[in-house]
């Protein structure tokens, strides 16, 4: 069995702790911004950045396959 | 033309293209059951993502999250948190289902289960509990189906025979096609689905208010409670937006027809890649909430919340265009439960059926029998969507109490040497069980908790406390971690 990179589920983490546990922190109306609710906003602004978030977490894996593999992928 | 008579046939006329993908798509390749299920295991990246688009964008984006937004408000911005959270969870958990998927040449989830804990029961056991789940989740495509129909008709037919209509095209899409059909009429579905929640997203807050801002503007000043939890629900607050975040995220591949998805792709890396990206694609989702909001503006007293985008896109737009969205609408019902008859009937036959009942069952009796499952579940579904009367969302998680549970059995096997059968056995019994306690006789929330992580929680204790004190057992998927790094 292959544990992930202690690295990628670091990155993982984050969209976690910035969508679901700190739901009492940013569910409220105002500020808006571009018109949206600041729920709605910082939601929306999650599904864009969660991706960056796996990028990073994606070419850490890939580059610890390559170290533990001798760069086969 | 009547209005109702346009909108039907530019309906009809959308499902029946969808339909003929479906059927090309399987044109000249002989259906065994490997092919019939996971298509030979050689779609690349594109093909993968459509297929899990196919099943991630359902019924349920379009006339659920919509449905939500007017009647619940703010709650239905738990969907907006799982979605990406749900690919994270993948992101790790993808490739290894994969590399066992092609080591052990899985079909099915139960085939996963008994790959790793070699128990024929066990297998069986997960097969029933994915079957079951599913149910509500079928029966709420055609729940969908029967709005749409009806709507589209401007009332004149009936949601019953809309609903039976509907479920016959789709038995026979996924008797003859199988999976790989089912990915290519997702192509349409897709490009379909895109360009009406662009279209309407905008268009219909534009129609009535000039755009977003103002439209969320007239909802804070009319309704300001409706847009933060608990929104206009008592019992919707933020402990339960945690665990059903929580519970969903995680619930999402235990869905044995995403699970069994990603057996199709070429490579774990295509998979893992694609997770990366895919939250990208929920950004229709928050469209459909818009024109929910922008609904309860314009027409408060609708009796259900999953009639408000088609009532208005109704309301604002010609009879034809409401033909277009009824069609997009229709094939996001259909594809959907397609993929899922396929999967539950292939998990009945293959591994509750011929392991338990029927031990001599060759691979071709079996593959009938499955095609013959088809039949059987969706008359089940549509028995109980005729039966029942529950909001899409909640008949959604409903099913995911059910397949969350299918959680520790799956990640402590895969990441855990320790976990024993009779460890799985028990956490899944004592976790279907409080889910099904607790849903079937209506405490999901209980106190402010989501049923399903309340059995999930249990599910992992008794999984972990079983585990240990019964004896390390020989680990069916031990090759796997070693040879595998190499395609993940």
């Amino acid at each position: 069995m292959k544990l992930p990179d202690i690295g990628s589920l670091l990155l993982g983490l984050i969209p976690f702790i910035a969508i679901c546990f700190t739901v009492p922190l940013w569910d409220r109306i105002y500020p808006t911004v571009f018109g949206l609710p600041f729920n709605f906003f910082w939601l929306i602004a999650w599904l864009v950045l969660t991706p960056f978030c796996m990028w990073g977490a994606y070419r850490l894996e890939v580059r610890t396959d390559s170290e533990n593999h001798g760069g086969g992928d | 033309m009547r209005p109702s008579a346009i909108a039907l046939s530019i309906t009809s006329f959308i499902v029946l293209l969808g339909s003929l993908a479906g059927f090309l798509a399987r044109f000249r390749r002989k259906m065994d059951l490997e092919q019939w299920t996971v298509a030979g295991r050689g779609f690349g990246t594109m093909l993968v993502w459509l297929l899990m688009a196919g099943e991630i964008y359902t019924t349920f984006t379009f006339l659920g999250a919509s449905g939500w937004a007017y009647s619940r408000g703010a709650p239905v911005l738990y969907i907006l948190g799982y979605q990406p959270l749900m690919y994270v969870v993948g992101f790790f958990i993808l490739p290894l289902v994969w590399e066992a998927g092609q080591k052990c040449k899985l079909q099915t989830q139960a085939d996963f289960f008994q790959a790793r804990y070699q128990s024929t029961y066990l297998s069986a056991l997960v097969a029933l509990v994915g079957v079951i789940s599913m149910l509500p989740y079928v029966q709420l495509q055609l729940t969908g189906l029967g709005i749409i129909v009806e709507i589209a008709s401007y009332g004149g037919i009936h949601r019953t025979p809309a609903m039976i209509i509907a479920f016959t095209i789709v038995a026979a899409f996924v008797f003859v096609s199988g999976v790989r059909g089912v990915a290519w009429a997702s192509v349409m579905k897709d490009f379909l689905l895109l360009f009406a929640a662009l279209f309407i997203g905008i268009a219909i807050p534009y129609h009535y208010f000039g755009g977003i801002g103002p439209m969320f503007a007239a909802v804070a000043h009319a309704k300001p409670q409706h847009l933060v939890m608990p929104g206009s629900t008592k019992n919707l607050g933020h402990s339960w937006y945690i665990t059903s975040v929580l519970m969903t995220s995680v619930g999402f591949f235990m869905w044995p027809q995403n699970f069994a998805a990603s057996f199709t792709a070429r490579s774990g890396k295509i998979l893992r890649r694609n997770t990366v990206f895919m939250s990208l694609y929920s950004i229709t989702m928050p469209l459909m909430m818009l024109v929910g909001l922008t609904a309860l503006m314009v027409l408060p007293n609708l009796s259900n919340g999953d009639l408000s985008l088609l009532t208005i896109v109704r309301q604002t737009f010609p009879a034809w265009f409401l033909g277009i969205i009824g069609g997009a609408g229709a094939l996001t019902a259909m594809i959907p439960a397609a993929i899922q008859l396929l999967t539950a009937a292939t998990l009945f036959a293959k591994n509750l059926y011929r392991p338990v009942i029927a031990p001599g069952a060759n691979d071709e009796q079996v593959a009938r029998l499955a095609k013959a499952m088809v039949l059987v579940l969706t008359l089940g579904a549509l028995y109980l969507a005729i039966q029942t009367s529950v909001s899409l969302v909640s008949l959604l998680l409903l099913g995911y109490a059910g397949v969350a549970q299918l959680f520790p059995g799956v990640v402590l096997g895969l990441f855990s040497r320790r976990v024993t059968t009779p460890g799985v056995f028990a956490g899944l019994g004592v976790g279907i069980s409080i889910a099904a306690l607790l849903t079937l006789t209506g405490r999901d929330p209980w106190r402010g908790l989501n049923a399903g992580f309340i059995a999930l929680c249990f599910n992992f204790v008794i999984t972990a406390v079983v585990s240990l004190i019964t004896p390390t057992e020989a680990n069916g998927l031990e090759k796997i971690g070693s040879v595998a790094s190499s395609a993940v």
